[in-house]
């Protein structure tokens, strides 16, 4: 077990900038996950961490040491593959041992390490069958139980829900949570699907082409998100172009032609600085539908997407499109319904506007 | 899937039976005749009597000359054989693992060879190992004088010829099973601690043994049939069982006897195949074919 760390680690692939000057580091024990869309450069971390691809600068450094130049096989790293990757000529058996052979560990140690690992995944007494004889879900247990037997310093997950089926998902990021808990393995976790990152993580990088755009603890990267790419990404959420035309010294006040004059906590707007234009974000559900005439901008309701207990609204406030997701109170407005929208400033984050804009 | 009309176990051989209709037209009954002109009688240039009568068979059994040469097919082929699996294995496994984006173009290299006529290229190591050939005349232009062994002509050439061209079979055989391999099986046996050699022998190797397998059977089974090869590239000791075919029946004009001949070589090649399929597994080579 140890805590990884990255300064200024770089790759690019030809033109192309996949990983620019990310400095992040693991604490030991964490669970951590890379976050972002496909191609964000999330994957080259972990693929870089592992060995598999060589940094263009930089440095990438396991408890004190640094292991740029370290061979793959020596990294004494957990990896777990997306499509589990299991020896499919070996039985499950051999598949878990095959670290333990490089490892010197006492041939009476291994039958056991081995049963041990697969109580830890919960499959016990398959150590005789062949992995195409295992459903997915099973498949991935084994996986992690490979990489977990040669008791690595570093378990590195590379997507390893988004094969299998929608609730097996959900039951393995619970289990694989518990596990992670239960050995305490320093852990990086490579997705892109934003709500295995939230019920997982201790804490998460958000990147985007290449960049690390916001590190922190699942809440703060939920609620107080840095930047309006995170915003978008995690949760539904409704950006408006507003004018700072205030500051005191709790809050910035944001103007936007839908809401007027709203004051955004500072708290809620650290990332800002002294910018004259700026994005005020709201999460589709802290924005309240109430009927027509109570305090709030007028807004008409464009479609409903019931979904049992709440529903979400998509909705228009002059030109703008905006979303809200309300907990059903007896029945949902209608579709061409006129309603009044209000939001609660402690809940909005002022953003800076994208950087490319 | 409701079909009242047909038992669906019928619907295979139904589906099956244009191919084994031409099979036994084309192949078994000819092959019928071939075994029944094996008891025929010649007595004289290309005249031959129909008999019942072990005539043939016998001289097979008793003159060794045969029996020489029935060793010498089997071990040639088994030298080309494993020669062609050392050296195809190589490009085969550059072809998969590359990165390149024009793989199909490797690919294309690959089968180039087959739009020239097999016998031209066999012929075209004359002009690189004979007397006048390319070689001798690098020696010359070098100023070292003619070679100094006879490499024309000898078993070496036919060696030679034989993997030129039975080496592409090899390579996309091994190809289309290391084509299918994982390509994270071998960055998983690396994390886990394996080197680069132990992550081929533990995990790659093992699971392209059965394109190996195949493309070995295949080398082989032509190799033990040729017999252009031996006639053009070889000298007058490095004759197959192929060979004793063409004389017996080509220049001999003794059928009866070429007949015997040609059994006995489908025989000893179809048994290679039947106890090579058995001892590797069908569906192991079935796969690789595949």
């Amino acid at each position: 077990m140890a805590r990884v760390q990255l300064v200024d680690l770089r790759k690019t692939f030809g033109a192309v900038q996949a990983v620019s000057r990310a400095n992040v580091v693991f604490e030991e024990g964490s669970f951590t996950t890379l976050l972002g869309p496909s191609g964000c450069g999330k994957t080259t971390i972990l693929r870089m961490v592992s060995g598999l691809e060589t940094p263009t600068s930089g440095d990438i450094l396991i408890g004190d040491k640094r292991i740029n130049d370290v061979p793959i096989h020596k990294r004494n790293l957990g990896l777990v593959f997306q499509n589990y990757a299991l020896f499919p000529h070996r039985t499950i058996g051999e598949n878990i041992a095959f670290g333990l052979k490089y490892r010197d560990v006492p041939k009476e140690d291994v039958a056991r390490k081995i049963k041990e690992s697969l109580d830890i995944v919960r499959l016990p007494g398959v150590e005789d069958r062949y992995p195409s004889q295992l459903s997915g879900g099973q498949q991935q247990r084994i996986a992690l139980a490979r990489a977990i037997v040669i008791e690595p310093d570093v378990l590195l997950l590379d997507e390893p829900l988004s094969a299998l089926d929608a609730n097996l998902r959900e039951d393995m990021r619970v289990e694989l949570k518990a596990i992670q808990d239960r050995i305490g393995v320093t852990s990086i976790f490579v997705t892109h699907d934003q709500s295995e990152a939230l019920a997982m993580s201790d804490k998460i990088i958000v990147m985007s082409a290449g960049q690390v755009e916001q590190i922190g603890t699942p809440e703060e990267v939920y609620n107080r998100p840095a930047s309006a790419f995170v915003a978008r990404f995690l949760g539904a959420s409704n950006l408006l172009d507003a004018q700072v035309v205030g500051r005191d010294k709790n809050h910035v006040v944001l103007e936007t032609p839908e809401f007027g004059k709203t004051a955004v906590p500072l708290s809620h707007a650290a990332t800002l600085g002294q910018a004259e234009r700026a994005k005020l974000m709201i999460r589709a559900e802290k924005l309240t539908l109430g009927p027509k005439g109570n305090s709030g901008a007028e807004a008409v309701v464009e479609t409903v997407d019931y979904q049992g207990q709440l529903a979400r609204y998509f909705l228009r406030v002059g030109d703008t499109q905006m979303q809200a997701m309300n907990m059903i109170d007896e029945k949902p407005f209608l579709a061409g319904e006129t309603v009044s929208l209000s939001l609660n400033p402690n809940a909005c984050s002022a953003l800076p506007e994208d950087k490319q804009e | 899937m409701s079909d009242q009309s047909l038992p669906a176990d019928r619907r295979p051989w139904i589906l099956l039976s244009p191919a084994l209709v031409f099979i036994t037209l084309l192949v078994v009954i000819p092959m019928a005749f071939i075994l029944v002109y094996s008891f025929y009688e010649n007595i004289d240039l290309a005249v031959d009597v129909p008999a019942f009568q072990f005539g043939n068979w016998e001289e097979l059994l008793t003159d060794s000359y045969y029996h020489t040469a029935i060793w010498k097919t089997l071990r040639l082929s088994f030298i080309v054989t494993v020669l062609a699996a050392v050296l195809g294995y190589i490009p085969a496994y550059v072809i998969a693992m590359t990165r390149y984006r024009h793989k199909w173009l490797l690919l294309l290299l690959l089968i180039l060879p087959f739009w020239i006529s097999f016998i031209i290229r066999t012929l075209s190591w004359i002009h690189i190992f004979g007397n006048q050939g390319a070689l001798n005349g690098l020696m010359n232009l070098l100023g070292l004088g003619d070679l100094p062994i006879q490499i024309m002509y000898t078993e070496f050439t036919v060696i030679v010829g034989f993997i030129h061209v039975f080496l592409p079979y090899m390579i996309l055989n091994i190809y289309v099973s290391l084509e299918g391999i994982d390509t994270n099986l071998e960055p998983a046996a690396r994390t886990l601690g394996a080197t680069p050699w132990q992550a081929f022998r533990e995990v790659t190797l093992p699971l392209s043994l059965p394109g190996l397998a195949a493309g070995s059977l295949l080398v082989f089974v032509l190799t033990g049939g040729s017999y252009v090869t031996p006639l053009i590239l070889g000298g007058p000791s490095d004759f197959l069982f192929g060979n004793l075919v063409y004389d017996a029946v080509v220049t001999e004009l003794n059928w009866p006897m070429g007949a015997t001949l040609s059994f006995t070589l489908l025989f000893i090649l179809g048994s290679v195949v039947v106890i090579y399929s058995r001892f590797m597994g069908m569906n192991q080579l079935a796969k690789a074919f595949g």
